[in-house]
């Protein structure tokens, strides 16, 4: 299996360069440091880190453990303790996981932080003064605006990587960034080598890590019934009144 | 220890009819702990939402309070976790919506419980059944603390029926309300007399094959002769042919309709997460070798321009319109 970054906590990573640089000119200068957590194997999360580090982040943090010892309530907690020493103005994550897909752990950080959430997150305003940020959420039947004051934990949606989604109000009006997250460049890559990884092993941290939730087995979702090619748009109409009766 | 409490939306002094699938589900995990189903109705000036949730639950727990006109998981989520607290339930559901997602896991935080998201199948009284991996495995999980919570996939599970008798309706103050600053500005609704896309009979989907909004026009006009909802999928949205939230997918809406309609869709498995449930789906992709071929009832190989005058007329002729 090739092991990525997921991607939406690519994008939080992207959303987090764009919050920390000031581009004037069409070109960037960083205020603020992006730090990167990740949580998982040695070997595969290292390649991982590194890409992100490619793309701008200034350093990183590794929390060595395998996956089955692992649940939204250890994940939890492990950032829990990695804030509370980092004490950052911001905790970014992705909204859910592509393989896990639970969209559970950033709420479940914000509560035992007591810190205001702002989930599903589509578009960020921050200001000069970095007391608080303006967040669009995406929500059922439209968008919500909330504000939360800082420090805060943002769980990040797919549009946050829109080219004008983020808005730090210090770099040029009007500025556009390129769709999606920024692709590493050679430069990038090779400073990335240099950059620091600070590795921690799971059970040095302190925390519990006692599941919560146990996945006991997996199986393949039911397969549907083979369905059929239709010739002619009347064929189709045919077919689903008199086979389907859906019409 | 045993019962269960559902976290109650509501609108206009009425539950929502996205809540009556989770109440199903706490029906079916009561099923196996032997409890009661309970609610529980949060907001201000709440009309008769508390007496509309009582038709299905046995006991409905009010919390009334100024402070808690717009919905906040920083106000909520005490609010819920008390009254979870205090009634000494086993099991705390709501429907995996925008909302039900954004507070229960803050809630699970605050019980100190394990929680599992997108529940689509009760297999015990902590034993559930999700999807994961875009859907392409269903998980079998079990909650190891003594409370577990839970976010309930709408669509499948069946609305709840009324009971015979109405349950009680208890109010309870809400404690210390501390929003942390939190601030709800504003909420910009997407204009639409279609039914939720969650809920809708049938639902018309377009992809990038539409190429540009304006052709999602005749799209439009199909789904409103079905009385349907429209969707898309993330490339169209992403283009800007359509909003956001008519995005179905795994990151998206999860829909199950009657009737399924896909337009111009190749059918990536982001896309096939949200909605291969459907009960019928049609596709209709120029493209033979497309995916959405593979879960399709019905597949008609013909680019979308040739194929919808005629589909929205013979849809007329077949609905006497």
């Amino acid at each position: 299996m090739n092991w990525v970054v997921n991607p939406f906590d690519e994008y939080a990573v992207e959303a987090a360069l764009r919050m920390c640089e000031v581009v004037t000119g069409g070109k960037g200068k960083r205020f603020g440091e992006v730090v990167v957590l990740s949580i998982g194997p040695k070997k595969d999360a290292t390649k991982e880190i590194r890409s992100c580090l490619a793309m701008g982040a200034d350093r990183a943090i590794h929390v060595v453990a395998e996956d089955a010892a692992l649940d939204s309530f250890v994940v939890a907690n492990i950032v829990k303790k990695i804030y509370e020493e980092e004490q950052p103005d911001l905790l970014l994550m992705g909204k859910q996981t592509v393989d896990g897909d639970s969209n559970q752990a950033a709420q479940m950080v914000a509560g035992y932080l007591g810190l205001p959430q702002a989930c599903f997150a589509a578009t960020l305003e921050s200001f000069p003064d970095k007391k608080e940020l303006v967040v669009g959420r995406e929500v059922d039947g439209g968008m919500e605006v909330k504000k939360v004051q800082l420090p805060a934990v943002v769980s990040v949606d797919l549009r946050v990587v829109a080219p004008t989604a983020v808005k730090n109000n210090q770099s040029e009006e009007g500025y556009e960034y390129g769709d999606g997250p920024r692709y590493a460049s050679l430069k990038g890559i090779m400073k990335a080598k240099k950059k620091k990884i600070d590795v921690k092993e799971l059970g040095d941290l302190g925390v519990s890590t006692d599941l919560r939730v146990k996945h006991t087995t997996f199986a393949p979702p039911p397969e549907r019934g083979g369905g059929i090619i239709v010739k002619s748009v009347d064929e189709l109409l045919d077919k689903l009144q008199n086979e389907a009766k859906v019409l | 220890m045993s019962n269960v409490l559902i976290f109650c939306e509501h609108k206009d002094g009425a539950i929502k009819t996205s809540t009556l699938p989770a109440i199903t589900f706490g029906r079916e995990v009561a099923k196996h702990t032997g409890g009661e189903v309970y609610g529980v109705v949060v907001g201000s000036g709440l009309g008769d939402a508390g007496a509309d949730a009582a038709r299905y639950l046995s006991k409905v727990v009010v919390v009334e309070n100024d402070g808690l006109g717009n919905y906040l998981a920083e106000t909520y989520a005490p609010v819920l976790a008390k009254v979870a607290a205090d009634l000494g339930v086993s099991t705390v559901a709501a429907t995996a919506t925008n909302l039900g997602k954004d507070l229960l896991p803050r809630a699970a935080a605050l019980l100190e419980a394990g929680m599992v998201s997108d529940v689509i199948e009760v297999t015990g009284g902590k034993a559930f059944v999700r999807p994961t991996n875009a859907g392409n495995a269903l998980g079998s999980v079990e909650v190891l603390t003594d409370v577990a919570l839970a976010t309930v996939r709408q669509t499948e599970f069946d609305p709840a029926a009324p009971l015979d008798a109405a349950g009680a309706v208890e109010s309870a103050e809400a404690g210390d309300i501390d929003s942390l600053n939190a601030e709800f500005v504003q909420l910009n609704l997407s204009e639409s007399t279609r039914p939720d896309l969650s809920e809708a009979k049938v639902v018309v989907s377009g992809g990038r094959g539409m190429k540009n909004a304006e052709n999602f026009k005749v799209l439009e006009e199909l789904t409103d002769l079905f009385g349907g909802a429209l969707g898309a999928t993330r490339a169209a949205c992403d283009a800007g042919y359509v909003a956001n939230d008519l995005q179905v997918g795994q990151t998206g809406k999860v829909v199950a309709p009657d009737l399924y309609i896909a337009v111009g869709i190749s059918g990536a498995i982001q896309h096939l997460a949200g909605m291969k449930s459907s009960k019928v789906i049609v596709a209709i992709n120029k493209d033979e070798e497309a995916p959405i071929f593979q879960v399709a009832d019905f597949g008609l190989v013909s680019t979308w321009e040739n194929a919808m005058p005629d589909l929205i007329a013979g849809v007329k002729k077949a609905k006497g319109a």
